[in-house]
């Protein structure tokens, strides 16, 4: 297939074989629904939590912003992959032992809201004053505000921020192949050791997020003109 | 075993491995920059065949994950006769995966210096060379600062991932420990300890006072 470009007179070593390549794609396809569901999962703690953190860096208490605040700066200035470590492995160490999912989503749902209260708190700080005077002047609580008046401005503004750490997290999940989350990375992995073949499976791997990520963006960008819209902006 | 005792057994290795960790980062931050520069200012260029190579440079480092780079590198890149050692190869991946990130940072301060900057440069009759190199990318660079102080960090953060082709950095050594000690909450907390001191005691305050020294430089304190 790739006689044209003369592959072999210039790199003799390479060889690309096509039938070995659909033999093992229907694995790596069938990884690449893990790999979604991973992110999908991680991205929801995280769009969750996030939102508790931005919530909480604006709360009264000092004490509560001071130490919220620290959490997400640490956590914002460590590795991914060391979290992941800590998690899965502290645990067993005072008798709780998760499974490699539920840690991976933990480490990564909880990576993620760090970055994602950064994008919430400049949503929420982006509402005009005058929304909270108007709303003591209606004698709203707080909390009524706050779900009836802050959140829904905040959020249009936060989307392609929300939407760049969507790519984001599923840029990242193959992190999560080391602790034997069977997502594309892992499997790619396990074929590479069975037979000795690397290049068509980290290739395929590569095209595959290639393929995902870039209509990804376009996709976010139509999704923030569409809630733009709903919301009369 | 007291953490203390614990500490002053590992504490060589963790160093070492700290060592290999900054110099990951110094080459990888060295070769981001450089190729941040290249690919931001072909991005821009009229011609179609320097723009096109850019962005597809560019769309292919963010559109994949550091990790299936570096593994691409280190497995597959043999075979086209090009043999990266483990340790050259783990900043190669760090350094083209945030170039790609960079060269859109450089594009995007570029945009930012006002036009009657290139419009005054023009009409006292510089060359578009000197034009860009004196009075355009100064400006940019104070304008994109603050940002590639947070890509510092993320390159921090991606040289973990080079433990993974057995590079021995701090992760690498981290992990090591604790398979032969199973003092996990010590030894991984430890290492999170440390990079978190790299990044924010260091990196950061570092960054800060280069946005600082730039903008005294240019006058705009």
């Amino acid at each position: 297939m790739f006689d044209w470009l003369f592959m072999d007179e210039w790199f003799p070593k390479f060889d690309w074989r096509w039938d070995y390549t659909w033999e093992i794609l229907p694995r790596l396809i069938e990884a690449t629904g893990n790999t979604l569901i991973a992110a999908a999962a991680g991205y929801l703690i995280a769009l969750v939590l996030g939102l508790v953190f931005a919530l909480a860096q604006r709360s009264q208490s000092r004490v509560l912003t001071f130490v919220v605040r620290e959490f997400v700066e640490f956590v914002r200035s460590t590795p991914l992959l060391l979290q992941i470590f800590f998690i899965f492995y502290v645990g067993p160490q005072f008798g709780i032992t998760l499974s490699p999912w539920v840690s991976g989503m933990i480490a990564i749902g909880l990576h993620y809201s760090c970055y994602l209260s950064e994008v919430y708190r400049g949503g929420l700080d982006s509402v005009p004053k005058g929304q909270w005077e108007a709303a003591t002047a209606l004698n709203m609580t707080t909390a009524q505000t706050y779900k009836r008046l802050i959140i829904p401005q905040a959020i249009p503004p936060a989307i392609p921020g929300l939407g760049n750490y969507l790519v984001g997290i599923f840029k990242d999940t193959p992190m999560l192949s080391v602790i034997g989350v069977a997502e594309l990375i892992h499997t790619a992995n396990a074929i590479g050791s069975e037979t000795w073949r690397y290049l068509e499976a980290y290739t395929i791997v590569g095209v595959i997020f290639l393929a995902l990520s870039l209509p990804a963006a376009g996709l976010i960008r139509a999704f923030e003109g569409f809630v733009r819209r709903k919301l009369g902006m | 075993m007291s953490f203390f005792e614990f500490l002053s057994l590992y504490w060589p290795r963790l160093m070492s491995g700290t060592g290999v960790t900054a110099a990951q980062f110094l080459l990888g931050a060295i070769l981001t920059v450089g190729l941040a520069l290249v690919f931001g200012l072909m991005k821009m260029s009229p011609n179609r065949a320097i723009k096109g190579s850019a962005v597809v440079y560019i769309e292919i480092f963010r559109g994949t994950s550091l990790l299936v780079q570096l593994y691409w590198i280190f497995f597959v890149l043999p075979l086209f006769g090009i043999t990266l050692e483990k340790f050259t190869a783990g900043w190669v991946a760090i350094g083209l995966n945030a170039g790609a990130y960079g060269a859109e940072l450089v594009r995007g301060g570029i945009m930012s210096v006002p036009k009657g900057q290139w419009e005054a440069a023009t009409a006292i009759n510089m060359s578009p060379a000197r034009r860009m190199w004196r009075i355009i990318l100064p400006q940019a660079l104070v304008n994109m600062l603050p940002a590639w102080g947070n890509l510092m960090v993320e390159i921090l953060k991606g040289t973990a991932l080079v433990s993974l082709i057995s590079v021995t950095d701090l992760m690498f050594q981290a992990k090591q420990i604790n398979a032969s000690t199973y003092l996990s909450a010590q030894i991984f907390g430890t290492a999170l300890v440390i990079y978190y001191i790299l990044a924010r005691f260091l990196l950061t305050p570092f960054m800060r006072w280069l946005e600082g020294f730039m903008a005294r430089k240019l006058g705009r304190t």
